[in-house]
C-alpha cells in the first residue's frame, strides 16, 4: 500500500447547533477520483470547502503528501475548484479566465498564452480565448471552469456538483469526458454529487455521507454488494427494507422469518451470526423472484409494474402490508394478481440483514 | 489573519461615529446645557412657548405631505403613460420627463425665478397681454415652494413606478383579465397593490427631500418659514442653543416619518416578494386611432416643452449681458459675455474650481469608505460591519441643515481631548460635510452591489492563487463598477450643486458655485447667476450620462 496523497483526518465543522461535517476521515491515493455522495444537506459542500480552505475546521486536519495544510489559506493551497455555478469571471473573456491562476503563479505572459491554449484544448475549446463568458452555453461554461481550475496544475481538483446545471442528455456525455480527462492528467480529485449514477460513473471510490458523517467508503461494487448500513443500501441502488425475525442459523447463513415464510440470508464472509430476534432485511429487486401463488412462497398482490428490459420490476404488497419491489418475467402478471415471492435462484447477494436499531 | 481585519473594521466604525454620531450628540448637549455647563431645559421651554416654532414645524410637515401628494399626482400617471402606451415620440419624451433631476435644487429655484418670478418671462408676457403695470402675482410663500417641489420631485414617483411596472410580469395582467376583471378593477385590485412598494419608496424619498428642502423656502419663502430656514435664521441671530432645539425637532420629525413609512414598507416588501413575477413586462398598447394619437402627441409634446422650460429659460438668461434686460418681454441682447466672465475673471472662476475639487474629493472618500464598509458588512459579516452599515445610512434620514449645524458645532472648538478640532473656517470643513452627506448615497449603492455579487467569484479567485488585493482589483472592483458608478455620480452631482450645507460652512476661499449664484443674484447679476446654473446643469447631466455609460459598458 503506497502512502496516501490526500488525507482528511477527523474533519469537523459546526454551524451553531448543526454539525455539518462530523469527524470525517478519508484518504486518497495519488490520481484517485473520490466521489462524495449524499443527499442534500448531508455536508458535501462543507466538506469540499474545508478541503479548499474556504472554511476552517473546528477539529481535524487535512494533509497533502504527509504535509499538513489545514491552516493554509486557499490562496497558497494550490487546490483547484470548480464551483456548482462555475463562478466564471463575467467581465473577463475565456482566455483571461483561464489565465487568471497562471498570472497568480507568476508565469510570464509568453508562457501563459501557450498554457491557456493547452488547457482549452484539454476541454475541447481550442480557439475560444476571445469569447465572452455570456456567449457560451452551459456546457461550454462548465468546461471553461474546468480548464481554469486545471491550468495552474493544482495538487488536488475539487468539483462541487459539476454537472447539476446541465441538461440530462449532456450530463452523461460530459461525465465520460471529465473522467477520461482527469484520469489522463492523473490529478487527485474529490467531487461532490447527490446522484448515485454520477458517483458510480466518475468515482474510483465513493464515500457516502449522511448528516455530516461518513457511512461507508468503497468502490461502487462494494457499496452495492456489501452496504455497511441500511442507509447506504437504500441510497445506493434500488431496494426495500422489511422487518423480519432472525430465528437461527440455516445452511447458507442466517435463517429469518418473514410473515410466516422462512428464508436463508447469506452472511458476508467472516461476519458474526446475528443474534436471534427482530432485525431489518434490505432486499434488492433482483434478490427475489415472482412466481404464481405457491405454498412455500410469500403471498402478495401486484400493485404496479414497470418494464425494465429482460425482466419487469413489480411492486407488490404482502398480506401484512409490506411493500416490496421484486423482479419477474415481463408480462407474466397483471395488476391485482395474487402472486408468490421466492428468493431468487441466482445465488448470493441482494439480501442484507441489519440489527433493528441500525437505521 | 483575522486580527488586523477586526482592527480595520473597528477603526472605520470609530471614524464614522466621530463624523456622524458625535456631532449630533454635541447638538443635543448644546441644547440641554446652559451657562457653566449645567443641565437645563430652558431652551426647550423657550422653543415650546413660541408659536412661531410650532408654526415652522407644522409648515415643514404639511409642505412635505403636500409635496408627496402633488409629486404622486404628476409622476404616477406619467409613469403609466410611458410604460403602457406607445405613441410618436415616446422614447425622447420618456427621457425628457426625467430631466428635472439634472437641476440641482438651487438651480431649479433660479430657473423658476426667471420663468415665473415677478420680472420673469411669464410675468412679462402677462403684463404685455393684459396691459398691466405689475405682475398680478408674487412668486412667494407656500405656493411657490410647492410649485418647485412638485416639479423637481415628481421624478421620484415617475422613476420608481416605472421600475415597478417594468418588474410586473405580463402574466399578472393576463391572469386578472382571464378572471374577468375589467381594466379599472385590474388596476385597483391587482396593479396598485403590487406597486405599493414602489409607491412607498417614492413617497418616503419625496417626503424626506421635501422636509430637508432648503433652497426653495430660502429663496421663495418670504415671511413663510419652514423649519430648515427657521434654523438658519435663528443661528444668524446668534441664538445657538435655540437653533439646536429646532435642529432636534426637525430630526425627530424626519426620523418619525422614516419609522412610519419603513414599517409599511417592510410589510409591502414581504407581500411583494411573493407576488411579483420574473419581469417579462407586457407589450405596450399601441395607440392606433388617429384622433387619439394626435391628441396624445399634442398633450405629451406640450408637457415635454413645459418640463423643459426651466432649462431653456436658464440657458436663455445666461446669454443676456448684465444690465441689458429691463422692461422688455424678451431680452434684447445676447452674448457670451457671462461665460467669458466665468472663465477669465479669476474671482468668478474660483467657485467652479472649489466645487469641483471639493465634490471630487468628497466623492472619492465616500466611495472608499463605502467599499470598506461593504466588505466588513457583507463579506466579513462582523458586528462592527453591521453597525457601520447602519451608520452610513443615518445621514440620509437627517436633513442637511441638521448636519451642517452639527458639524459647525462640533468642529468650531479646539479640544483635542474631546476629539474636537477647529475645522470651521478652514479648507476642510466643506469637503468633510459633503463626505458625510455623500456616504448614504455611495454606501447604499455599493453595499447593494456587493450583496448581489456571488461570493464564489471571490473564492474562485482565491483558489486560483489571487491574494486579497489582486482579488479586489481584478475581480471585486470590476464587477462592482456599475454600483460604484451609480453611487459616485449621484454623490458627485449632489455635492457639486450643494447649497444647504455650504451656506452654513463656507468661507470666502472655499465658496462653492451655489453661494456664488446667490451672491450674483443679490447683486442683480442675473446673467452670471444663470451661467453658473447652466454649468451646474450641464456638469450634472454630463456626469449622469458618463456614469450610465461607464457603468454598463464592459
Ligand atoms: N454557512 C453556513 N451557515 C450555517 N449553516 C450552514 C452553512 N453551510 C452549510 N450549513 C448547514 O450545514 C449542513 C450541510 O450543508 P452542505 O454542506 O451545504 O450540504 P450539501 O452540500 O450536502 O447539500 C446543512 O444543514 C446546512 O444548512
Ligand atoms: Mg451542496
Amino acid at each position: 500500500m503506497t502512502e496516501p496523497f490526500l488525507v482528511l483526518d477527523g474533519l469537523t465543522r459546526r454551524f451553531g447547533a448543526t454539525v455539518a461535517v462530523d469527524r470525517l476521515s478519508l484518504s486518497l491515493a495519488r490520481g484517485e477520483i473520490l466521489a462524495l455522495l449524499g443527499p442534500s444537506g448531508s455536508g458535501k459542500t462543507t466538506a469540499l470547502r474545508l478541503l479548499a480552505g474556504f472554511e476552517t475546521p473546528d477539529a481535524g486536519r487535512v494533509l497533502v503528501e504527509g504535509q499538513e495544510v489545514t491552516d493554509m489559506p486557499p490562496v497558497t493551497r494550490r487546490f483547484g475548484m470548480v464551483f456548482q455555478h462555475y463562478a466564471l469571471f463575467p467581465h473577463l473573456d475565456v482566455g483571461q479566465n483561464v489565465a487568471f491562476g497562471l498570472e497568480s503563479a507568476g508565469i510570464d505572459r509568453a508562457a501563459r498564452g501557450a498554457r491557456v491554449a493547452d488547457a482549452l484544448a484539454l476541454v475541447d475549446l481550442r480557439g475560444y480565448e476571445r469569447r465572452r463568458i455570456g456567449q457560451l452555453s452551459g456546457g461550454q461554461q462548465q468546461r471553461v471552469a474546468l480548464a481554469r481550475a486545471l491550468a495552474p496544475e493544482p495538487r488536488v481538483l475539487l468539483l462541487d456538483e459539476p454537472l447539476s446545471t446541465l441538461d440530462p442528455a449532456l450530463r452523461e456525455r460530459t461525465r465520460g469526458e471529465i473522467r477520461e480527462l482527469i484520469h489522463r492528467l492523473g490529478t487527485t480529485t474529490v467531487f461532490v454529487t447527490h446522484e448515485q449514477d454520477e458517483a458510480f460513473d466518475l468515482g474510483d471510490r465513493v464515500a457516502v455521507l449522511r448528516t455530516g458523517r461518513l457511512e461507508q467508503v468503497g468502490t461502487p461494487e462494494q457499496l452495492y454488494a456489501e452496504p455497511a448500513t441500511p442507509f447506504v443500501g437504500g441510497f445506493v441502488g434500488r431496494s426495500t427494507t422489511v422487518p423480519v425475525d432472525v430465528i437461527g442459523a440455516g445452511p447458507r447463513g442466517a435463517r429469518v422469518r418473514l410473515e410466516g415464510v422462512e428464508w436463508d440470508v447469506p452472511l458476508r464472509a467472516g461476519a458474526p451470526a446475528p443474534p436471534a430476534g427482530p432485525a431489518e432485511l434490505l432486499i434488492r429487486p433482483e434478490a427475489l423472484w415472482l412466481v404464481a401463488a405457491a405454498p412455500d412462497a410469500l403471498p402478495a398482490v401486484v400493485e404496479t409494474r414497470r418494464f425494465t428490459g429482460a425482466t419487469s420490476a413489480y411492486r407488490v404488497r404482502t398480506e401484512h402490508g409490506a411493500a416490496l419491489e421484486v423482479q419477474g418475467v415481463p408480462g407474466a402478471f397483471g395488476i391485482g394478481d395474487r402472486v408468490g415471492i421466492m428468493p431468487s435462484r441466482r445465488a448470493g447477494g441482494g439480501l442484507h440483514l441489519f440489527p433493528r436499531d441500525a437505521s | 489573519m483575522s486580527a488586523p481585519r477586526g482592527i480595520a473594521s473597528r477603526a472605520l466604525l470609530v471614524l464614522l461615529v466621530w463624523l456622524i454620531v458625535y456631532p449630533l450628540v454635541l447638538v443635543l448637549l448644546t441644547a440641554l446645557k446652559g451657562e457653566g455647563g449645567r443641565w437645563t431645559l430652558e431652551f426647550v421651554r423657550t422653543f415650546a412657548e413660541r408659536p412661531t416654532e410650532w408654526q415652522a414645524l407644522w409648515d415643514s410637515l404639511w409642505i412635505s405631505l403636500a409635496s408627496v401628494a402633488l409629486a404622486a399626482l404628476i409622476g404616477v400617471p406619467l409613469a403609466f403613460l410611458f410604460a403602457r402606451y406607445d405613441f410618436p415620440g415616446r422614447r425622447v419624451l420618456g427621457a425628457v420627463v426625467a430631466l428635472p433631476a439634472v437641476l440641482p435644487p438651487l438651480v431649479g429655484v433660479l430657473a423658476f425665478l426667471f420663468l415665473f418670478g415677478e420680472s420673469g418671462f411669464v410675468a412679462h408676457l402677462v403684463k404685455r397681454v393684459f396691459r398691466l403695470d405689475e405682475a398680478p402675482w408674487r412668486l412667494e410663500g407656500a405656493g411657490a415652494i410647492l410649485l418647485v417641489h412638485a416639479y423637481s420631485m415628481y421624478v421620484y414617483f415617475y422613476l420608481f413606478v416605472r421600475a415597478g411596472l417594468a418588474s410586473l410580469d405580463a402574466s399578472v395582467y393576463e391572469a386578472a383579465a382571464s378572471l374577468g376583471a375589467g381594466r379599472w378593477r385590474t388596476l385597483r385590485t391587482v396593479i396598485l397593490p403590487l406597486l405599493r412598494p414602489s409607491l412607498a419608496g417614492a413617497a418616503l424619498l419625496t417626503f424626506m427631500t421635501a422636509l430637508a428642502s432648503f433652497s426653495a423656502p430660502y429663496i421663495f419663502g418670504g415671511g413663510f418659514r419652514v423649519m430648515t430656514t427657521q434654523i438658519v435664521a435663528t443661528r444668524l441671530n446668534g441664538d445657538d442653543a435655540l437653533a439646536m432645539v429646532e435642529t432636534i425637532s426637525l430630526t425627530v420629525l424626519a426620523l418619525g416619518a422614516l419609522w412610519v413609512l419603513r414599517r409599511s414598507d417592510a410589510r409591502d416588501a414581504a407581500a411583494g416578494a411573493v407576488t411579483t413575477g420574473k419581469g417579462v413586462a407586457p407589450e405596450r398598447s399601441r395607440v392606433t386611432s388617429p384622433v387619439a394619437r394626435g391628441a396624445l402627441a399634442v398633450v405629451s409634446w406640450t408637457l415635454g416643452i413645459v418640463l423643459l422650460l426651466p432649462h431653456l429659460t436658464l440657458l436663455l438668461v445666461s446669454f443676456v449681458p448684465t444690465g441689458t434686460w429691463t422692461t422688455e418681454a424678451v431680452p434684447p441682447a445676447y452674448s457670451f459675455a457671462n461665460y467669458a466672465t466665468l472663465v477669465r475673471d479669476p474671482v468668478r472662476a474660483r467657485p467652479l474650481v472649489n466645487s469641483l475639487w471639493m465634490a471630487s474629493l468628497a466623492t472619492a472618500a465616500a466611495v472608499g469608505i463605502s467599499l470598506a464598509a461593504a466588505i466588513f458588512a457583507v463579506r466579513r459579516r462582523t458586528r462592527a460591519g453591521a453597525a457601520i452599515e447602519g451608520l452610513l445610512a443615518l445621514p440620509w434620514a437627517v436633513p442637511g441643515t441638521v448636519f451642517a449645524i452639527a458639524l459647525a458645532t462640533a468642529f468650531s472648538v479646539h479640544a483635542p481631548l474631546a476629539a474636537r478640532f477647529i475645522l470651521v473656517g478652514t479648507l476642510w470643513i466643506l469637503p468633510l460635510a459633503y463626505l458625510v452627506r455623500n456616504l448614504p448615497i455611495t454606501g447604499r449603492a455599493i453595499i447593494a452591489g456587493f450583496r448581489r455579487l456571488d461570493p464564489s467569484l471571490e473564492e474562485a479567485a482565491a483558489s486560483l492563487g489571487a491574494g486579497r488585493w489582486r482579488t479586489l482589483g481584478r475581480v471585486t472592483l470590476p464587477l462592482l463598477r456599475p454600483a460604484v458608478m451609480a453611487g459616485a455620480t449621484l454623490a458627485f452631482v449632489t455635492a457639486f450643486g450643494d447649497f444647504v450645507t455650504s451656506i452654513m460652512l463656507y468661507t470666502y476661499d472655499t465658496r462653492p458655485v451655489s453661494l456664488e449664484i446667490l451672491s450674483s443674484l443679490r447683486n442683480s447679476d442675473v446673467g452670471v447667476a444663470a451661467a453658473y446654473g447652466v454649468v451646474l446643469m450641464l456638469v450634472s447631466a454630463g456626469v449622469f450620462a458618463a456614469g450610465a455609460e461607464r457603468g454598463t459598458a464592459g
